[in-house]
């Protein structure tokens, strides 16, 4: 709800009908079909290489799955929420990479304070946690 | 089913155990804040405001009558969060040797957690979002946010969280975990009772109000400014605004997933933070410091503008520097991602880890240094006027400088060793939350305060309350950097060692001192009201101000501005005002605004509900208010009359009234 619809308010760029702005990836039918498409492939695939046990080494599978799904959250962000470079006068854009830098920063940080943490605290630990998790259900 | 049976399904963890009747403090505090409510509520009844107070603020999407519910909210939990630290003063002064002062340890605990807790969330938080609320869209030449609605109902969650944690006093109990409830302390084994659910609902429900008037606040700055106000030309109290917003929206939601899992763990069994099954309270502590350390920077941040602001406007000159602090502050914004390990140097990651974390702290400090010089440098060969404000800004350089230099010395992770968990960092962090922050929204309060009531503070009472602050600061902390550095830890209700008394003695003094500032600012509202006729501004522009804010009547319309304004300049109204700007007094057309609406109080109240059931255990209570705020969420989704138009006479009528004001008084 806008208190801005009234035309004696201008903006530097336009607040309303957004999906037929320039610099926007079209809306149109061709397009959520693409992604739709796309999304449904970038499912399966993980779907087979899991129930097909297509890797011998689970960790190959993990990454191949992790991997997709990146793919797959690139998919949703141009095909369905119609962002690009441009989009919103490169707001979009300038959110998306303050995300991923954030993003970054909380996933490695947080893994490396914590392998160290573990190895300094816990040394004798991390072996047998790591056997220990090996044998759980 | 039996009596006791269905009692317990009902009110779960609730009986009359949990009303603290054998506490004579409470019990007194209770009945006084009972006599007093009732009273205020028979006061109101009496003066037949209820109509009032509902159809003009509590349904109300005007940002600015938000924005001022946010402050006296902020007022109120700041005499709560107060008097918590006043007791925990009196406390640690005679506490020593044979004698255990008059709160036992069990009570003290909760005393420090609900200090903590309600001056970063209830008071800090509500005085900064306020102030951002009422400002930032006046200063960018906008009618209302983005989403007026969002406002109203991100207001009320916080209100119902502030309200959680009051109930807490009187019904079962508070965490007695410190303010971030480290498990496995706050874990279901070593904290059974309701205190640390209390603390998850009441930040889980205000924190929802926190985020959304973030994403809010982003909107608005982004979408709305003024045609020709371009990003280096917004103020800069509205670029730390959005600054801030965006840490909220990155970081609240870091905090609202540490939570979840908290409460998972305590409330179907699972092993996020406890010892067994592979979980790790050390990942608790780091993940609630990445929200952590942010959530420092979006206190301080908005200040930062608000003494730019006033820097500037009383030493009548432009900002110093203001591309320069432009990036500092998105510098600022950054890096406050990446030190958050200082806060747990001691937990063991070892030197690698330590010394990367350490450097970033310091590096930190650079971007915050060049503000301070940007205002310094605005200062030299200003025409100041030290107006209260001015006091504010000037006690903050000199106080907040010191605690920047102690917050270095801190960031060196040997030195942290010795002085982690010690009063000298609580002496640190006081020093730039008390010197900084509070400082900050005093100034903004007393600077801003005429653009809201139209009239300005009694500055006679003003001095006073900086003063009693000031002075009242420097001997409750100072003494506190000495204890530290003696190894005196935090959070001790009793202490063996009777020359450690003759300090706390001193900090109680300060304490005094400074509930004296409080009081002497409680008394410049009231004073200030009654000679509101002398105070009076008629020019909207008291101080000779620079920003737009200034260039509409005080207060301003419901509308804010008649006509947008086209910015040519950083110092837009300035600019203006140097050129002769004349206002425009004919061609007005009808303005659209948004329409108040019942939703934003109700789902916050239902949210309320919900909340105090799953903290007793009251599941069918719990239940029940769950489906009633979906579907009230729902209808209210079919509420089609949002908006409305405010027709061009009215407009023009309202103006004339100014144009009149303006001819007799100018």
């Amino acid at each position: 709800m806008s208190t801005h619809t009234d035309t004696t308010h201008g903006h530097g760029h336009d607040d309303h009908g957004h999906d037929h702005d320039s610099g926007h990836s079209p809306s149109t039918m061709k397009g959520y079909m693409t992604g739709f498409v796309l999304a449904v492939i970038l499912t399966a695939i993980p779907f087979w290489v899991v129930m097909g046990h297509v890797f011998t080494s689970s960790a190959t599978t993990a990454s191949v799955v992790l991997g997709l799904a990146a793919v797959q959250i690139v998919v949703h962000m141009i095909y369905f929420l119609h962002m690009n470079a441009r989009s919103e006068g490169g707001w979009n854009m300038l959110a998306l990479i303050f995300t991923l830098v954030l993003v970054v920063i909380t996933l490695t940080g947080s893994i490396w304070v914590m392998y160290h943490l573990n190895d300094n605290m816990m040394p004798g630990m991390m072996h047998d946690d790591a056997a220990a998790m090996k044998n759980m259900p | 089913m039996t009596m006791p049976d269905l009692t317990k399904l009902l009110f779960g963890r609730l009986t009359w155990e949990a009303i603290p009747f054998h506490e004579p403090i409470l019990l007194v505090t209770f009945c006084a804040v009972a006599l007093g409510g009732a009273a205020l509520l028979g006061f109101l009844t009496y003066k037949r405001a209820w109509g009032y107070l509902w159809n003009e603020w509590f349904t109300s999407i005007d940002h600015k009558k938000i924005g001022i519910m946010y402050m006296v909210l902020g007022i109120v939990m700041l005499l709560r969060g107060f008097s918590d630290a006043i007791m925990m003063r009196i406390q640690q002064a005679i506490s020593f040797g044979d004698s255990v002062g008059y709160l036992p340890p069990h009570h003290y605990d909760q005393v420090f957690t609900a200090h903590g807790v309600i001056m970063i969330f209830f008071v800090a938080m509500p005085l900064v979002t306020g102030l951002m609320n009422f400002v930032v869209p006046l200063q960018i030449g906008a009618r209302d946010v983005a989403f007026p609605f969002l406002n109203n109902f991100s207001f009320w969650m916080t209100t119902a969280g502030a309200a959680l944690v009051m109930m807490s006093l009187f019904v079962g109990e508070f965490a007695r975990t410190g303010w971030l409830a480290y498990p496995p302390l706050s874990g279901i084994a070593q904290s059974p009772d309701v205190g640390v659910d209390y603390y998850i609902w009441s930040l889980q429900i205000a924190g929802v109000g926190t985020t959304l008037s973030g994403i809010n606040l982003i909107a608005t700055i982004v979408k709305m400014r003024a045609p020709g106000m371009s990003l280096m030309k917004m103020p800069v109290f509205t670029w730390t605004a959005l600054c801030t917003n965006v840490l909220i929206v990155a970081a609240f939601p870091v905090l609202t997933a540490v939570l979840v899992l908290l409460a998972l763990d305590r409330y179907v069994g699972t092993n996020f933070f406890t010892t067994e099954f592979g979980g790790n309270a050390m990942m608790y502590v780091n993940l609630i410091w990445i929200w952590g350390h942010p959530e420092v920077y979006i206190l301080v941040l908005p200040v930062f503008g608000v003494f730019s602001e006033v820097v500037s406007t009383f030493s009548q000159k432009r900002l110093f520097g203001y591309a320069s602090m432009v990036y500092a502050t998105v510098v600022i914004t950054v890096l406050s991602y990446l030190v958050w390990l200082h806060h747990f140097f001691t937990m063991g990651s070892g030197a690698s880890v330590n010394s990367f974390f350490g450097i970033t702290t310091m590096i930190i400090s650079i971007p915050t240094g060049a503000k301070i010089f940007n205002w310094l440098f605005t200062m030299y060969r200003g025409r100041i006027t030290f107006d209260v404000p001015m006091l504010w800004t000037v006690g903050f350089m000199v106080t907040f400088v010191i605690g920047g230099m102690t917050g270095v010395m801190l960031a060196i992770p040997p030195a942290d060793f010795v002085l982690h968990n010690s009063l000298f960092l609580i002496a640190h962090f006081h020093n730039v939350i008390i010197g900084g922050v509070l400082f900050g929204l005093m100034a903004g309060i007393t600077y801003w305060f005429p653009k809201a009531f139209g009239y300005k503070l009694d500055p006679f009472w003003g001095k006073c309350s900086f003063w009693f602050w000031l002075i009242g600061f420097y001997f409750a902390f100072m003494p506190l950097y000495v204890l530290g550095f003696m190894g005196v830890t935090r959070r001790m209700s009793h202490f063996e060692d009777p020359s450690l008394q003759i300090w706390f003695e001193i900090a109680a003094f300060g304490a005094f001192l400074i509930a004296i500032g409080i009081a002497c600012f409680l008394i410049q509202l009231v004073v200030s009201y009654r000679r509101r006729e002398q105070l009076r501004d008629y020019t909207g522009d008291p101080w000779n101000g620079r920003t737009l804010e200034w260039s509409t009547s005080s207060p301003p319309p419901p509308y804010n501005f008649a006509f947008t304004p086209i910015i040519h300049d950083g110092d837009a109204w300035y600019q203006m005002k140097q050129r002769g700007h004349e206002r425009r007094l004919e061609g007005y057309l009808p303005i659209h605004m948004p329409k108040n609406t019942w939703a934003g109080i109700v789902l916050s109240g239902i949210s309320l509900v919900i909340g105090f059931a799953l903290i007793w255990h009251m599941w069918p209570l719990a239940i029940l208010a769950f489906v009633s705020l979906v579907v009230t969420a729902i209808v209210h989704t079919f509420n089609y009359k949002r908006d409305y138009y405010i027709p061009a006479d009215e407009v023009a009528r309202e103006e004339a009234a100014r144009t009149e004001l303006l001819a007799a008084h100018v």
